[in-house]
């Protein structure tokens, strides 16, 4: 605790106020839009416009703009999603539990996005819609423990606990992904080696890098606008009877 | 009472209960049994390609068997209060609850490796493999109790939780599936097959350190 300096502590305890982090999202909300964008128009008109095709996959390696920063996501949401339901059983934050469940329809969204480019990639490529390829399979694997936490969070009535349900499945899945992962992996494998994340030099030229990164952080705020619209209402919907929703809806009104 | 005194003495009333309860053994065991059976029937009966897919054929069924036999691990504790007795007793609940669920895997678990030989040979898979099936079904079973049970826990309050349940736990069973099936087609090639035997002994040992405290967790959610 020392080593945090006060004003961000001071910051992390008021978001924890459901009416601060309401007002708080809604002045947020248009930056991140006119931010998010601007992104994605530079990401796309490099990755479609700029970037030159590909000496041997020609134009169709193009998906990658929308295919590998969805993949991207659907991990890292994945792993927020633990996070901030650990947080939640752990210091009982209620928006805690809220940004958890509101991470997981953006994610299976991700996930579902990037099984689907995949398959339209590898209809050319591989000469077949699906392949029981390794990445394939795990990234497939992972859209059902995302529609697990869904269906449990939509099958128990009392929402708090359904969010620790959630919080517990989360961290479960969390723990067995790398192990899922890694069995899928020695399983079977055709998909095509990581390009990007190599530790040295990337094998990828830097005019087609550049675009794929502004659309891996433009998707990173299209997740952020989608998550906190989602845990905006679902926050409106648990503190319905509390009141600073009155109020405000009052106000509102006149 | 001290903790492995309430630990061995909760795992003998459940074996007794169990005894008591026979169909709870025996449905499980005659799912597997049945469900092997309908393979042939719906692919046809090539001796070589039913040899071929003998390994994936066995497993999936477990894997269904243990599925389908998890409702029962909290269910009647669950609906005559005795498992809120268990978790506010002073002893830390997840070791209880480990107890319960090598007691659910002793009724539920050990029946499949005494019929899979027998179903292993219908099936025409080579002796050699037979022997790597019952040790993968040893060393994998458990692990699908041990990982079912954050799944019952965790849906036990619903009333439609057998629909939830499916997707909350097959998906945590592929790591077992795969390492286990391997081990037995290995096998049956001549291949050596310590490496997957290595994995899933250290998945068991995981998961048995790991499943019960989710388990717990769970539990006192459920109850709530």
């Amino acid at each position: 605790m020392l080593l945090i300096p006060d004003s961000v502590v001071r910051f992390f305890h008021r978001m924890a106020s459901p009416p601060h982090f309401y007002a708080f999202t809604e002045r947020l909300m248009p930056w991140l839009t006119v931010i998010f964008l601007l992104l994605t128009a530079a990401g796309l008109y490099g990755g479609l416009y700029l970037a030159p095709p590909d000496y041997q996959q020609g134009d169709s390696y193009r998906i990658i703009y929308i295919h590998v920063p969805s993949a991207w996501m659907s991990l890292f949401i994945y792993v927020v999603m633990a996070i901030a339901g650990a947080i939640g059983l752990i210091w009982r934050i209620k928006l805690a539990e809220i940004v958890a469940i509101s991470s997981a329809p953006v994610g299976a969204g991700f996930t579902f996005i990037a099984l689907v480019t995949g398959s339209l990639w590898g209809k050319p490529m591989w000469g077949a819609w699906w392949v029981w390829d390794a990445r394939l399979t795990s990234e497939l694997i992972l859209l059902f423990l995302y529609l697990g936490v869904i269906g449990l969070y939509g099958a128990i009535d009392d929402k708090r606990v359904a969010s620790k349900a959630v919080a517990i499945l989360a961290l479960v899945g969390v723990v067995n992904i790398p192990i899922i992962h890694y069995s899928v992996e020695w399983w079977n494998t055709l998909h095509q080696g990581p390009t990007v994340t190599k530790m040295d030099k990337p094998s990828i030229h830097v005019s087609m890098l550049i675009p794929l990164l502004l659309m891996a952080l433009s998707f990173k705020l299209y997740y952020l606008i989608a998550m906190l619209q989602r845990a905006r209402t679902e926050l409106l919907m648990r503190e319905r009877n509390s009141q600073w929703v009155r109020t405000m809806v009052l106000e509102n009104e006149q | 009472m001290p903790l492995p005194q309430a630990f061995f003495a909760l795992i003998r009333r459940d074996l007794v209960l169990a005894l008591r309860r026979r169909s709870e053994m025996i449905n499980p065991l005659l799912f597997f049994i049945l469900v092997i059976t309908l393979f042939p029937l719906g692919i046809g009966a090539q001796p070589q390609l039913l040899k071929a897919i003998a390994p994936g054929i066995i497993w999936v069924s477990a894997l269904l068997a243990a599925m389908l036999s998890l409702d029962s691990l909290f269910r009647s504790d669950f609906d005559d209060g005795s498992l809120e007795q268990i978790l506010l007793s002073s002893h830390p609940a997840s070791v209880l609850v480990l107890g319960k669920v090598i007691a659910h895997w002793l009724v539920t678990g050990l029946p499949l490796l005494i019929v899979a030989p027998l179903l292993a040979v219908f099936l025409g898979l080579p002796g050699h493999s037979v022997g790597i099936l019952l040790l993968t079904l040893l060393l994998g079973t458990p692990v699908l109790s041990l990982i079912g049970a954050i799944g019952v826990a965790l849906t036990v309050g619903l009333r439609r939780g057998g629909m939830i349940l499916s997707l909350l736990v097959l998906p945590l069973y592929v790591p077992v599936l795969i390492f286990a099936g391997n081990a037995v087609e290995m096998a049956g090639t001549g291949l050596p097959v310590d490496a997957q035997i290595n994995i899933l002994i250290s998945i068991l040992l995981m998961a048995l350190v790991l499943a019960p405290w989710p388990t717990a967790a769970a539990l006192k959610m459920s109850i709530n």
